[in-house]
């Protein structure tokens, strides 16, 4: 994996004749979590979609850049809400998707070693229909790791899982994927404190960043300072949204 | 459906069958009756098997053949979008123009033989199946396409890999609808112009005013029709769990 970069987007996107958002200027720390929360509809997902370089649906002016000036293409990982495993292949063909996707062998020891840091070795020949929701969401994390991108963008991969296994889930992520470039859209504020390094709030009047206890990621969710912050930042997108 | 429900309706049919006969009383070389029909099934049995081979031969290579076709266009479709704005419209127009009217000019073209029945069939299934398998790959999931694209896939490996394989269900259905139609356009053909197959039986027996045989023709006709859908649906049913993972 190389070094990762810091990301920059800048700019305006219009869809269906009016600004989705303008004069953007978002920086994604490099190395680190930045989280993005923000109502619906105010393009927090079609800033991850720019990122990628995939199809937005509508106009961008500006520019997506990374602090090391090479392309991003080739570069970034992605993990959705849905698991989009295919539910034809077992654990280890979904985990190894990538390279059957470019025609490449598969690395099939790395593959079972990153099977088994997700924990499910004993479920590797399984297909995703015999699986919980949680042990699919693992999965999609092994098979994001596979690319070992060293840009990781996660939109709401954890929303549909319940409370547990959903904090399970963000310690693993925060874990395995340590030391890389890693944009988090989510909904959830609880979520974006305990495991942002830098938290944005995206509205239609523009971005803004928001304060984060001092205490490194992943943080723990009973100390003072913690829930201090994430009640603070429910009142807030409580307050944008009326 | 279960065996006992089969023979159920089988003997319900049959004794529908036999009581219509009685109560209109009508002529044997109008409406024979069942037992009539099984003697004249089995004394013709070696006339009717020869002429079930050649329509059961010209279905099945107009059924693998359309389907290949229908197959092969719905991959076009899918990674042309010239080939979408140029071959779209014009299947669309084919299918205002009547199958059935065109099996003259097709006996004309390819001759007597199973040819032009085989190419009747084909062109009978040809849009069904291209149609389900098109709309089966257009279905994928934009998620699963989109992380095809960010994983690197190019086209083909896109379509091999993922949407073919998610398209398989909407295939089953293609092929079972095909089963259905593809006996169809075989006997038209045989009616049109033929020296063998079960709808020339049948055009002969009628002509000889041989009711019986052409009733035990029309009944093979069926039972050769329910063996292939009931194949075809075995074929589609594995189709559908493989593509949802057993």
């Amino acid at each position: 994996m190389t070094a990762p970069p810091a990301i920059e987007v800048r700019g305006t996107l219009r869809m269906d004749g009016r600004d989705l958002f303008r004069d953007l200027d978002l920086r994604i720390a490099p190395g680190e979590w930045t989280c993005l929360l923000g109502p619906s509809g105010v393009g927090k997902s079609t800033i991850l979609r720019l990122i990628l370089g995939l199809e937005t649906g509508g106009t961008f002016d500006g520019s997506v850049t990374a602090s090391d000036g090479q392309a991003l293409e080739g570069r970034c990982g992605y993990m959705a809400q849905e698991d989009l495993l295919l539910p034809w292949r077992d654990v280890r063909g979904n985990v190894g998707l990538g390279a059957s996707l470019r025609g490449v062998p598969v690395d099939a020891a790395k593959v079972d070693a990153l099977i088994a840091r997700v924990g499910l070795s004993e479920h590797a020949d399984k297909t995703p229909r015999a699986l919980s929701g949680g042990m699919r969401q693992r999965v999609a994390l092994a098979r994001t790791l596979m690319e070992d991108r060293p840009v990781v963008l996660l939109d709401e991969p954890f929303s549909a899982l319940d409370a547990r296994t959903r904090a399970d889930m963000q310690e693993l992520a925060a874990d395995v994927l340590k030391g890389r470039t890693v944009l988090l859209v989510t909904h959830d504020p609880a979520e974006a404190i305990r495991l942002g390094h830098h938290v944005h709030v995206l509205t239609q009047a523009g971005l803004s960043g928001w304060p984060v206890p001092e205490a490194d990621p992943v943080r723990d969710v009973q100390a003072a300072e913690t829930q201090r912050a994430q009640a603070d930042l429910l009142a807030h997108l409580r307050a944008i949204a009326t | 459906m279960r065996r006992l429900d089969l023979l159920l309706a089988l003997g319900v049919g049959l004794a529908i069958w036999q009581a219509l006969v009685w109560i209109t009383g009508a002529p044997h070389y109008i409406l024979p009756s069942p037992w009539r029909v099984a003697q004249a099934a089995w004394s013709s049995r070696e006339i009717i098997a020869e002429n079930a081979w050649v329509t059961a031969l010209e279905v099945a290579l107009g059924l693998v053949l359309g389907t290949v076709l229908g197959l092969v266009t719905a991959v076009q479709l899918m990674m042309s979008k010239t080939a979408e704005r140029v071959m779209l419209p014009i299947l669309v127009f084919t299918q205002a123009v009547p199958v059935f009217a065109l099996a003259p000019i097709l006996t004309l073209w390819f001759g007597y033989g199973i040819a032009s029945k085989i190419v009747m069939a084909i062109l009978i299934i040809y849009f069904p199946v291209t149609a389900a398998v098109f709309d089966g790959l257009r279905a994928t999931p934009a998620g699963v396409v989109d992380l095809g694209r960010v994983m690197g896939a190019g086209k083909w490996r896109e379509l091999w890999v993922l949407r073919l394989p998610h398209a398989l269900p909407s295939m089953g259905t293609g092929l079972r609808l095909a089963a259905v139609y593809a006996p169809i356009g075989a006997v038209i053909g045989e009616w049109v112009g033929a020296s063998k197959g079960l709808g020339y039986l049948m055009l002969l027996a009628n002509g000889r005013a041989k009711i019986d045989l052409m009733f035990a023709a029309l009944i093979t006709l069926a039972v050769l029709t329910v063996l292939l859908h009931w194949a075809v649906g075995i074929f589609a049913r594995r189709l559908e769990a493989f593509a949802r993972g057993g």
